[in-house]
């Protein structure tokens, strides 16, 4: 057995906790997770069933920590965990699973298969089985601070152009505030709307903000590709300057696994509680409008539907907020079959669209959510997530279907009612 | 050894031996999950109740919405399946009389008819179960002897049963003896095999809602 390997299998019995066990004893092999999940649906190949992309870990699991699995071990009876093997696996683990989660709300004996396939890409990635483009992002996030490569000149560009659009100064390191606000990397090279909505909106409602020089990253591809260690490493950054600038609260920007990693992974990586809250942009926006903070004149004509971002919802629990929000500005307001906690993956989420080989299948399986758009008969698309949009923007074109998708944060500040005199 | 010592001895010494596999075997599946541990968790949660895994626990028993259309062989033959077999374990008066004998005290009986109907149910939605699980390519995948096993091991005692009741076959007191063995078969496989689910689906949904219900989402 390789170095590699030994450690790859270690990881694995690293990771396999009471949950894991449960959900593997539970399983009857129904196949229903197949149904819930769209590399599944939208190919038919059976090789995509959720639990299926899980058999390695659950022969570790059988092999390791139970008594007849042992003893077929012992007895030279079970098949042990090869190199190859988990490179045959390293599609499926990477390629066809966005880490969405639909297969855990429809498993009957209630399986969290995401959950496992979070655990399980620990030890992928600690055996040399994480794809190319993924090891290449979390070692740019590690060594430049973000996974794009981005470094702070290029974000103080993007301040200084906001600041010259909106005439509002943009604070940055400013101790003692409310929010340290966050962001994308694909927000501050394709969608720089996002600071320009946040500043105007902050302003209106007299809210107390900051960006830190450090921690403006909220990406993590440390949970994409499964290396816990440098997933604490980037976002033990955003813990010290929140710290350090005393914040009340971080806000996770639009962008799905980012609140994942720092809502929910984040204080486990850390192995502390935060001393400050962390809230998606979502949450934070209409709180302020609830506390009548945030007021907005007129509703957008174009008929739109909300794309549900599977970290922000289903594994975020952002639900009702964006649907609050636009109840406020859109006048023609359609849901998409399946919205909320069931929604459907754009199929980029998870490592998939920063993952080049995986492109073709991203391509194919979008046909669900092309069909989703479709029956909704809407050509403006709102999300609030970043890699969802630049996901669905690439699919749409890639489908030659004219959809407009636009963030939820920019859409509500051209409604904001402005007052100069603030 | 006549058909009466047979019936004696798989109703004395075969099923003392099968609860007692049973029993252990439980026990040590429960220690290998339980003994595994899980981390507390440091994110501060939506919902910290552990009511969210007990509504998971109950709640799941529905199919999600949606999931009916996709795949009713498997919802409408495994419904059938469940609460016929539930149903007549339980609410079939001899075995309520057995269980009486066993525990000291026993529950109201469903007619006789109607348990034997469900007991065809059951045995059909069996039938269509493993025709589906050899011809949906999932399924058929996912499928090793152990799924086949567990099928047999299901299907035994509801057929012995049957047959039993209606004198079918053999002579009656060996039908009850092979009925009774088939029963203690799936005692000493259950732990062992994928029918722990019988135990453990409480355990895995129960995790489910929890690990959702912290993110604030019902699952």
């Amino acid at each position: 057995m390789s170095a590699t390997l030994a450690k790859g299998i270690n990881s694995f019995k690293d990771v396999i906790d009471a949950p894991i066990a449960s959900f593997f004893s539970s399983c009857v092999h129904c196949g229903l997770c197949a149904e819930a999940c769209l590399f599944y649906t939208e190919t038919g190949d059976a090789k995509y069933t959720p639990i299926h992309k899980l058999e390695p870990l659950r022969r570790v699991w059988q092999q390791e920590y139970t008594l007849l699995g042992k003893l077929g071990k012992a007895l030279g009876l079970s098949k042990p965990i090869t190199d190859e093997e988990l490179a045959e696996w390293e599609p499926l683990v990477y390629d066809s699973c966005t880490m969405c989660g639909r297969c855990a709300m429809v498993c009957p004996v209630g399986n969290d298969l995401t959950y496992m396939i979070r655990k399980m890409r620990e030890g992928m990635s600690a055996s040399g089985h994480a794809p190319a483009d993924l090891v290449g992002a979390t070692t740019r996030a590690v060594n430049l601070g973000s996974p794009m490569g981005i470094k702070w000149p290029a974000v103080l560009a993007q301040i200084k152009h906001v600041q010259d659009e909106t005439g509002i100064e943009v604070p940055v390191e400013k101790s003692g505030v409310d929010y340290l606000v966050l962001m994308s990397s694909m927000e501050i090279i394709n969608f720089p709307e996002y600071l320009s909505a946040l500043s105007r909106i902050f302003k209106q409602a007299g809210v107390s903000w900051t960006l830190a020089q450090d921690a403006f990253e909220a990406t993590n591809s440390g949970i994409q590709i499964g290396a816990s260690d440098l997933a604490r490493e980037i976002v033990s950054r955003i813990v010290i300057a929140a710290e350090r600038l005393k914040v009340k609260c971080v806000i996770s920007p639009e962008c799905g696994h980012a609140f994942t990693a720092l809502r929910w992974e984040g204080p486990n990586l850390m192995g502390k509680a935060y001393t400050f809250d962390v809230k998606h942009i979502l949450e934070v926006l209409d709180e302020l409008r609830s506390a009548g903070k945030l007021k907005t004149n007129g509703k957008d004509k174009r008929p739109l539907t909300y794309h549900d971002p599977c970290q922000i919802a289903r594994r975020g629990g952002v639900i009702e907020q964006p649907r609050h929000i636009l109840g406020d500005i859109a006048a023609d307001f359609r849901e998409m079959p399946d919205a909320g906690k069931m929604n459907w993956c754009c199929g980029g989420g998870g490592g998939v669209s920063a993952n080049s080989r995986a492109e073709p299948l991203r391509l194919e399986v979008f046909k669900h959510k092309k069909g989703q758009i479709e029956a909704t008969g809407v050509k403006t698309l709102v999300t609030a997530c970043a890699n969802c949009r630049i996901v669905m923007e690439e699919s749409l074109e890639h489908y030659h279907m004219k959809v407009e998708v636009i963030g939820l944060t920019e859409l509500l500040a051209e409604y904001l009612v402005e007052d100069k005199a603030l | 050894m006549n058909h009466l010592d047979l019936l004696t001895f798989a109703r004395g010494t075969a099923l003392n031996w099968a609860l007692v596999i049973f029993v252990l075997g439980i026990t040590l599946r429960l220690f290998e999950i339980f003994g595994l541990g899980r981390k507390a968790d440091l994110a501060k949660p939506r919902s910290n109740s552990c009511g969210n895994g007990w509504r998971t626990m109950f709640t799941r028993s529905l199919p999600p919405e949606g999931m009916l259309k996709r795949e009713p062989v498997t919802y409408i033959a495994g419904y059938i399946f469940h609460v016929g077999l539930l149903a007549v374990i339980f609410l079939f008066a001899p075995h309520i009389e057995f269980f009486r004998s066993f525990f000291g005290f026993g529950w109201a009986s469903l007619p006789s008819a109607l348990v034997d109907a469900l007991v065809v149910a059951s045995i059909l939605a069996l039938g269509v179960l493993l025709a589906h699980r050899l011809n949906n390519p999932v399924k058929r995948m996912l499928s090793g002897f152990g799924d086949y096993l567990a099928w047999a091991a299901t299907l035994l005692p509801l057929l012995t049963g049957y047959m039993a009741y209606h004198h079918l076959m053999f002579e009656y007191t060996l039908m009850l003896a092979l009925h009774i063995f088939s029963v203690e078969l799936l005692l000493v496989l259950l732990p062992f095999t994928k029918l722990f689910h019988t135990f453990s689906v409480f355990i895995s949904r129960w995790y489910n809602g929890d690990i959702f219900g912290r993110k604030g989402v019902a699952s």
